[in-house]
């Protein structure tokens, strides 16, 4: 049963779904690593996203990836409301914000979800794509082009939102914010007006890794539920808010998913996320690349 | 204190009274079916509140421990037709064991990451079930009821009187808790862990202690689900669904008073069973949602704290 290629296929088709899976964290990387926002939220916040990426490809016959560049400013502008109200609601008035605070996300996410459903029905919905549908043949290898597609752009994206967060001034006073906030106040900057731009950075990437999720696997309402597991497993495992701890992190789990499922099957799928994350929190709770001590 | 006690006692024999009373007059079947959500749910509600109201520590395992009471259930049955007494019995000592590994977990986690910690939890357990066969796997088991005994005229009749005990059980232990040193101590490691632990506030017992009283009712609450649905399956007993309507429900009731999760779980339940059958079940769960959301941000006290401000208000008005 067991052999050495058909683990070594494993491994392959692991870590491009790890590298998509660190595009799928990197918002909440920065919202709930950076921000401290318990940010439950953000794989329904993904899944939405995903929906407008299959309405713009369904009906007006758009690549999804360019209808996940188009959905982005709009998602920048809802993540900076979305702060807002957060912020009003919850960090103003203090005492035991990130509690409530996760309650709150809770709500909202299952809002998106029935919203979905009532909209769009259970079934499961996909995008048509040239390069969806086709595999790459190594050998005996067979890699489908639509992780390739997903790992090329999941790559290019955590680099980028990697270098803006060390490289430009606004990502340095986004960890800045997240290292002492009370120290940027001091220095006359405004950490509530940062952490809201960083707020609709987070959110403005789900357009792009929207567009990967439903290009790499058709995508249903109660999707997200599965994400909150892989999304928190990588920033967690990460070490809060280290973009190349979530690259890291994110492979770890891809390679991990992709080996049980070839071990085990399918069913026992859906807790290697939840279990990783269960461990990395009793074990090492400040992650691989911790920022914290 | 004293007066308040007896009212309290006297309230439960009268609330036991009316129950064993429906049992007998009401012929139509229906509001015990639905009846019988609702209590389920003030316990859980109770039950979650034990952890989540007094400690402060938001528990999304409910699902969890709701599903290994159904489970528990269903696995005694099948191995030994287990009574319904027994299942629950069960149930409760499985509830308590994981509440006491939950307890544990509180020494390295606190806060969001707690709260994530019960999410992983539920899925895990979720998941072991699944893949295990001889409780039906991932297609679910159908059971068949044993006959009913006397004094009750049918199943689902006694279903409901025993869910009713549970619910004066919870209640019981609830308001107990609350009014002796462990909740006195809960609510001061709630306010500041640290400060009760300098204090001389023994925090880790406490929190095991929640943790173990909350999970056994839970699970308690979960056993006899099996037999009222007669049939079980993963995916429905494990639903989040479970954990956001009891979150909701202590919520909205307010945590501050043992009160609180009952009107919680009686408004946000009877709503639910009217919207279920007058218009969907999906938008029944969007009401939860849109009502979760409403209260966390406009009464993060609940009803109970909205109840108190308005006294307050107007005792400082008469002044």
């Amino acid at each position: 049963m067991f052999s050495f290629e058909l683990l070594l296929d494993a491994v392959v088709l692991g870590v491009l779904l790890g590298c998509f899976y660190a595009a799928v964290s990197l918002g909440l990387s920065v919202a709930f690593g950076l921000l401290d926002v318990p940010h439950v939220a953000h794989p329904a916040f993904l899944v939405l996203a995903s929906y407008a990426v299959y309405v713009l490809n369904e009906f007006y016959g758009i690549d999804p990836l360019l209808a996940g560049l188009l959905i982005t400013p709009f998602l920048f502008v809802f993540g900076l409301a979305a702060y807002r109200l957060y912020y009003e609601t919850f960090e103003k008035r203090g005492s035991d914000a990130g509690v409530r605070g996760i309650a709150f996300f809770f709500g909202i996410a299952f809002i998106i979800e029935v919203l979905i459903i009532l909209q769009f029905g259970v079934d499961q919905r996909s995008v048509t794509a040239t390069y969806i549908g086709k595999a790459w043949r190594i050998g005996d290898m067979r890699i489908p082009y639509r992780l390739v597609v997903a790992f090329a752009v999941a790559t290019l994206l955590t680099t980028l939102l990697a270098l803006y967060l060390s490289k430009t001034f606004m990502g340095r006073a986004i960890r800045a914010v997240a290292q002492d906030q009370e120290a940027l106040r001091l220095m006359g900057a405004n950490p509530i007006r940062i952490k809201q731009w960083a707020f609709g950075i987070a959110t403005a990437v789900l357009g792009i890794a929207g567009a990967l999720l439903i290009i790499v696997a058709p995508v249903d309402p109660t999707l997200d539920r599965a994400y909150i597991g892989r999304t928190f497993c990588v920033v967690v495992m990460a070490g809060l808010g280290s973009m190349t701890g979530t690259l890291v992190a994110a492979i770890i789990l891809g390679v991990a998913e992709s080996i049980v499922l070839t071990l085990f099957g399918a069913s026992w799928a859906p807790a290697i996320s939840f279990a990783m994350l269960l461990g990395v929190l009793a074990v090492r709770p400040q992650g691989l690349f911790g920022r914290r001590s | 204190m004293k007066r308040n006690g007896i009212f309290f006692w006297v309230g439960a024999a009268v609330f036991l009274i009316a129950i064993a009373l429906m049992t007998k007059l009401i012929t139509n079947e229906y509001p015990f079916f639905a009846g019988y959500v609702i209590l389920q749910f003030i316990v859980l509600a109770v039950a979650w509140s034990i952890l989540g109201g007094h400690a402060g520590y938001v528990n999304f395992g409910t699902s969890a421990f709701f599903g290994m009471g159904v489970y528990t259930a269903v696995f005694l049955f099948k191995v030994a037709g287990a009574p319904l007494l027994v299942q629950i019995a069960a149930a409760a000592a499985v509830g308590a064991l994981m509440g006491f590994a939950l307890g544990l977990l509180t020494l390295r986690m606190q806060g969001i990451f707690f709260s994530i910690a019960t999410i992983a939890l539920t899925i895990v357990i979720e998941t072991s079930i699944t893949n295990w066969r001889y409780v039906g796997g991932a297609a679910g088991i159908q059971l068949q009821r044993p006959p009913v005994t006397w004094p009750f005229s049918g199943y689902v009749q006694m279903l409901f009187f025993v869910q009713a005990v549970l619910v004066v059980l919870a209640v019981v232990v609830s308001r107990y808790i609350q009014n002796s040193w462990i909740g006195r101590g809960l609510q001061a490691l709630r306010d500041d862990e640290l400060a009760a632990e300098c204090t001389g506030v023994p925090t880790l017992r406490l929190k095991v202690l929640a943790c173990v009283v909350s999970g056994a009712l839970m699970c308690a609450a979960g056993a006899p689900a099996a037999m009222y649905l007669q049939y079980a399956d993963p995916s429905s007993a494990f639903n989040l669904n479970y954990s956001v309507s009891t979150l909701a429900m202590s919520l909205i009731g307010g945590t501050a008073h043992w009160a609180g999760p009952i009107v919680g779980a009686i408004l946000l339940g009877t709503t639910q069973q009217l919207l279920t059958v007058t218009i969907s079940s999906e938008v029944n769960v969007l009401v939860l949602g849109v009502m979760l959301v409403l209260f966390v941000v406009a009464a993060p006290e609940g009803l109970i704290g909205l109840l108190r401000r308005i006294r307050r208000h107007r005792r400082e008005g008469k002044q």
